[in-house]
């Protein structure tokens, strides 16, 4: 692939520096490259509906490619040439990561597009000292390299974009507030809590208990599966929050193992009212309002 | 120094009493010299006329510092040797947030969601036995 390195340093008179000896080589050669990397499994399984629009996704990669060669930043990923075909290439991964392929073997399609344009630059320099050939071959495998680097860059900030995405929807969806009886608010609290989580939660739940004038606040943490010191502290300091706001807050659904932890942890949850489950806590809410369920009486007018 | 005298002289906090209780409502930010003299007033104002709660309204406040929080618990420990309850009430989410990151939780005081709340609270001392009579069991 690469020709042998020649102990000769002769001055190349008559040819450029290499990267506009590349440049200029895929700027002529630009047909021929689009023809063979339609061929190459990364652009025949993303555009399968005809093999024009394969050529003529190579034909813009191969221009990108090209601008950047001729201004002569080969290694700089960030090159103004590669803006324009970011947007495609992320849609090829994006193709590509849907079909079941990992990065790695995204990153190894990518570099088979390697083999066939340098072995077009090889056959097109027949007569070139091979000092020289051996420069251009090796400039034009720092230039697909970096190409492979923009693909995987690309891949990356659409997974970072995704993630960031993801993460405000749990935000938002996660905590929800639940009005289970006048004066009686529920937040029902799933997955692991971090500050930033416990933050929202106490948040909406004091807005909640200001806006529906709520005098019990029940946390429910069944959804929660492990409980640390630190998630303690985020229950104990929204609980203490709640009791400043003058309603008092109950926390409910405690598994056996995260009592056992709590236990172990030597955490003291002495000033909070907890009950078993949330119906429990709903039971106490609704005695602490004077409001008591019983049961219908048999023949006689039952209360709701 | 003397600006903050002279303040205290301009726009002393009004201390009501209604029956046996005493209505104190903050309103926007307390300066530290006016919550001193709020804590001298109510304490003086709880021998004279022997009252036997405090509403202290702070629905109003938007910023509670670690000063104003002392004295808070300052005039519920003071009310209680004078055998009087007293009842913060319409504290703000925020300021109960930034309280709790402040350590502060008030742990001798009573709270309630608004004053009338708070005067229901008074009223009825066990608030937490039902208002409604047990059915009778057949």
């Amino acid at each position: 692939m690469r020709s042998e390195a020649v102990p000769e340093h002769e001055a190349a008179a008559s040819y450029g520096t290499p990267t506009d000896e590349v440049g200029a080589f895929l700027s002529r050669r630009r047909e021929q490259i689009a023809q063979r990397w339609a061929d190459e499994p990364l652009f025949r399984t993303v555009f399968t509906v005809s093999r024009d629009e394969a050529v003529e996704a190579c034909r813009s990669v191969v221009d990108a490619l090209a601008q950047v060669a001729d201004s002569g930043r080969v290694e700089d990923s960030d090159s103004a040439g590669f803006t324009v075909v970011r947007e495609q290439l992320a849609r090829m991964t994006a193709a590509r990561s849907r079909s079941g392929m990992s990065t790695a073997q995204v990153s190894g399609e990518v570099d088979a597009l390697r083999a066939p344009v340098v072995n077009l630059l090889v056959a097109d320099l027949p007569d070139a000292p091979p000092e020289h050939l051996r420069e251009c071959a090796t400039t034009l495998t720092v230039l697909m390299g970096t190409l492979r680097l923009v693909v995987m860059e690309t891949a990356l900030t659409e997974v970072q974009a995704l993630i960031d995405r993801q993460q405000m929807q749990l935000l938002e969806v996660a905590t929800p507030v639940i009005r289970l009886w006048d004066g009686v608010v529920a937040v029902p609290l799933i997955g692991t809590l971090d500050s930033a989580r416990s933050q929202v939660v106490m948040e909406t739940l004091l807005q909640a208990v200001v806006d529906q004038q709520a005098r019990y606040a029940i946390l429910d943490i069944t959804g929660v599966p492990t409980v640390d010191s630190l998630v303690a502290q985020h229950l104990m300091k929204t609980v203490a929050a709640v009791r400043l706001m003058g309603a008092e807050c109950v926390v409910s659904g405690i598994r056996p193992a995260i009592a056992q932890t709590i236990v172990h942890l030597g955490l003291d949850l002495g000033t909070v009212v907890t009950r078993a489950g949330l119906a429990d806590a709903l039971a106490y809410a609704l005695h602490g309002l004077g409001a008591d369920i019983v049961h219908a009486t048999p023949g006689g007018a039952g209360q709701r | 120094m003397n600006d903050d005298f002279s303040r205290t002289g301009a726009a002393p906090v009004p201390v009501l009493r209604l029956g046996d209780i005493l209505l104190v409502t903050l309103q926007g930010d307390l300066h530290d010299g006016t919550a001193e003299q709020l804590q001298q007033d109510i304490v003086e104002a709880i021998a004279r006329s022997r009252v036997t709660g405090v509403v202290i309204d702070i629905s109003g406040v938007e910023i509670v510092d670690s000063f104003l929080g002392r004295v808070l618990a300052e005039i519920g420990a003071n009310a209680r040797l004078l055998a009087a309850q007293t009842v913060v009430a319409g504290m703000r989410p925020a300021v109960a947030i930034t309280m709790v990151e402040l350590g502060l939780t008030l742990p001798g005081l009573r709270t309630a969601l608004s004053t009338e709340a708070a005067l229901e609270l008074l009223g009825r001392p066990d608030a937490a036995a039902p208002r409604a009579p047990r059915q009778e069991p057949r």
